[in-house]
């Protein structure tokens, strides 16, 4: 294949063969946030955990609450995108890639989450070791480790064509996409292969996600501390997963069209399915706390009461009802309102309200009720400290240079998608409609 | 096989604190440093807390009350270690193993008595005391979770001075630091499968409760007072 036969598409690789001033400012600025992480992580290393503002009985605080956002986050990619691919949603070409590589990139966040959290880091090797099967944290790092190669390979066998093309215009950059494009020629039995393992893989990972998310409540759920012991954290939290999750998607989608130029790629249609499927979720958000909240009110247990009370009128109270504002008060409107959902801004506005609010709920999830144990002990009260905030800002930051840095060596709308869709979609899905309609049936071809 | 457990008679406790110090030293557990004690992180295996009491004749509502572990029979804090770092032995100990613990603090969110303590910095000793240090006990590195051990240690002595002794352990050969030290004599300590100790007779008191016992984690800690308090703590 050379350039000439990709017509319109050569659009796609021009992020990968030009990079601008823009980007290398926005490397640079990462970068910084970056180093100044590593900074406040061996700040820990060398004084320990007594550089967090965690106490007795807070024993978990901000690092847990990333834990649970980033692995939440990861529900965006590869769980979205296999239902879309399953349903044949015809507009998922120009997004899936976008979204599956922020699920395999934010995983790594997630687990180095859990050993920034640890007393001995040098000993986590114990966990496979000497495994203790009834623990929930065990689970996790069986479910979590699944999901990511699953997530891997699901990232990687689509994008073997693009690979391909790349291979075959792009000749100085030959010793990585030789070997990774496995050969491909493009015959129409590779086609199939690949179609095939698509497919699988597909139907895969969707239950290792729904899975993912459910352990990682039950690490709460399995105790019996008040408001953690609940049945409904599992499919609480995978809701509230997919829920950050589309909005990380849309933020990503937002920031690439802008910055690569891809409007013809990324349309407003796009962002108007994506922000459909944001509202369906925060309807979901809003029911699944509610639910939660009135059992607990409604039971009164003293103990619970106290965590209830210290959510929604207690010291956490300004943190909740922000919560509520984020996830649901704002985004809902805009994303119900047609006008809003059409635009980009309209989703941007929403989505970013929505991972401040899912943030706020992970938090408010780990640390009130540790706050109000069982046995009032102590008066203490948890500020994360500045260790704690600058390795959040650190991760997130090398997140999205990551990001942008697969931006630059593989195309984040997948070429052979866009032409396939382009070549042979259009039929099929007239093909399609005209067999859900009554009248003769024509050949099956 | 025996089966340890302790009874606290809260009616008899002054609330002096001598427990504290006597397990304080005995288990090399070091005071904490000023800021450190600002930020809520001493460490401490048995702790007198404050306990919003009934009101009862001339004692007042607010009360103390020692907390060590309860040597749960179904501790909470063990099935969700993620590497077998605290355990329960068939006496009934729970005991935590320092050299695999990971410092995850699993355990320490999961028992319901916050009595479970992390080393947030490695222990330091005033000079003097740094060369008392009980050669019994090993001193935790940074890092790890400890707790109350009902002075295990202590039991391995008494079976070895037995069993050189030629005998079979009897009351009172076992006993932690803290029902040691207790002036008042309100800390008794024994063996719970044995039905002439006086652990045994005390837990039968009309005034005995245990802490949590909804919970069903079956706690080898009994208290006795003759107020209300055991509902309200
Ligand atoms: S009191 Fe806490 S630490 Fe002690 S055995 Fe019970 S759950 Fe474990
Ligand atoms: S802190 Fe140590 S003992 Fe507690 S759960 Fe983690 S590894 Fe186990």
């Amino acid at each position: 294949m050379d350039k000439s036969e990709l017509g319109q598409d050569i659009r796609l690789l021009r992020p990968i063969e030009r990079t601008g001033r823009g980007f290398w400012i926005f490397t640079g600025i990462l970068l910084a946030i970056g180093a100044w992480g590593v900074f406040a992580w061996f700040n820990q290393l060398r004084r320990g955990l007594a550089v967090t503002g965690l106490n007795v009985p807070v024993y978990w605080g901000l690092y847990i609450t990333n834990f649970v956002f980033f692995i939440g986050i990861s529900h965006a990619g590869t769980l979205i995108s296999a239902i879309l691919r399953l349903a044949h949603a015809e507009w998922r070409r120009s997004i899936t890639r976008a979204a599956e590589v922020i699920t395999v990139l934010v995983l790594f966040f997630g687990m180095a989450c859990v050993i920034l959290d640890l007393g001995r880091p040098d000993r986590v090797m114990n966990v496979i070791m000497h495994g203790n099967f009834s623990s929930p944290l065990l689970w996790d790092v069986c479910s979590v480790s699944l999901y990511l190669i699953a997530s891997t390979i699901y990232l990687y066998l689509p994008l073997i064509p693009d690979i391909a093309i790349l291979r075959d215009v792009l000749p100085r950059r030959q010793w990585l996409y030789r070997p990774l494009a496995l050969g491909w020629t493009g015959t129409p039995r590779q086609h199939h292969l690949l179609e095939r393992a698509i497919s699988i893989m597909a139907i895969i990972v969707i239950p290792i996600a729904v899975s993912v998310h459910t352990v990682v409540s039950w690490v709460f759920a399995m105790t019996v501390q008040p408001m953690w012991h609940s049945t409904i954290f599992g499919p609480y939290f995978v809701v509230g997963a997919i829920f950050s999750g589309i909005a990380a998607i849309l933020l990503a989608m937002a920031i690439i069209r802008k910055a690569y130029h891809l409007e013809d790629y990324l349309k407003p249609i796009h962002f108007n399915n994506l922000g459909l499927l944001l509202l369906v979720f925060s309807l979901l958000w809003f029911y699944f706390t509610f639910a939660e909240f009135l059992t607990t009110y409604y039971g009164g247990e003293p103990m619970h009461m106290a965590v209830f009370l210290s959510k929604t009128e207690g010291k956490f109270s300004p943190l909740f009802w922000t919560m509520f504002v984020t996830c649901f008060a704002i985004p809902f409107p805009l994303l119900a309102n047609r006008r809003t959902r059409g635009t980009v801004w309209g989703c941007v506005v929403a989505s970013l309200s929505v991972e401040v609010g899912m943030w706020l709920e992970r938090f408010l999830i780990v640390v009130p009720s540790l706050s109000n144990p069982r046995l009032p002990l102590t008066a203490a009260t948890y500020t994360p400290s500045w260790v704690e905030w600058s390795l959040f800002a650190a991760f997130v930051s090398i997140f999205m240079l990551l990001y942008a840095i697969f931006t630059k060596l593989f195309p984040i709308v997948s070429i052979w998608e866009i032409r396939e869709g382009r070549e042979s979609s259009v039929k099929e899905v007239s093909t399609r409609v005209e067999s859900y309609l009554p009248g003769p049936v024509e050949s099956a071809s | 096989m025996a089966r340890w457990g302790m009874v606290i008679d809260l009616d008899r406790c002054t609330a002096c604190q001598a427990c504290v110090v006597a397990c304080q030293v005995e288990n090399n557990v070091a005071p904490a440093t000023a800021d450190q004690a600002a930020a809520g992180r001493a460490i401490s295996w048995l702790r007198l807390v404050p306990i919003q009491g009934e009101k009862h004749g001339t004692r007042p509502d607010l009360q103390l009350m020692p907390l060590p572990c309860m040597h749960c029979s179904h501790p909470p804090c063990i099935k969700v270690c993620p590497v077998k770092a605290t355990t329960i032995d068939h006496e009934g100990l729970v005991a935590q193993v320092y050299p695999r613990c990971i410092g995850c603090r699993y355990c320490t969110t999961a028992c319901p008595y916050t009595v479970r303590h992390f080393n947030w910095k490695k222990p330091e000793w005033p000079q003097p005391m740094e060369e008392s240090l009980s050669p019994d006990v090993s001193v935790r590195p940074r890092g790890v979770v400890e707790k109350c051990s009902f002075c295990h240690h202590r039991l391995q002595k008494a079976k070895d001075r037995a069993h050189a002794e030629g005998r079979p352990l009897k009351e009172g050969d076992y006993l932690p630091a803290c029902a040691e030290s207790c002036p008042a004599e309100a800390i008794v300590f024994g063996d719970l499968d044995d039905s002439r100790s006086a652990v045994v007779r005390l837990s039968q008191s009309p005034r005995a409760f245990k802490l949590l016992e909804e919970l069903g984690t079956e706690p080898k800690v009994t208290y006795l007072s003759k107020g209300e308090w055991g509902g309200q703590v």
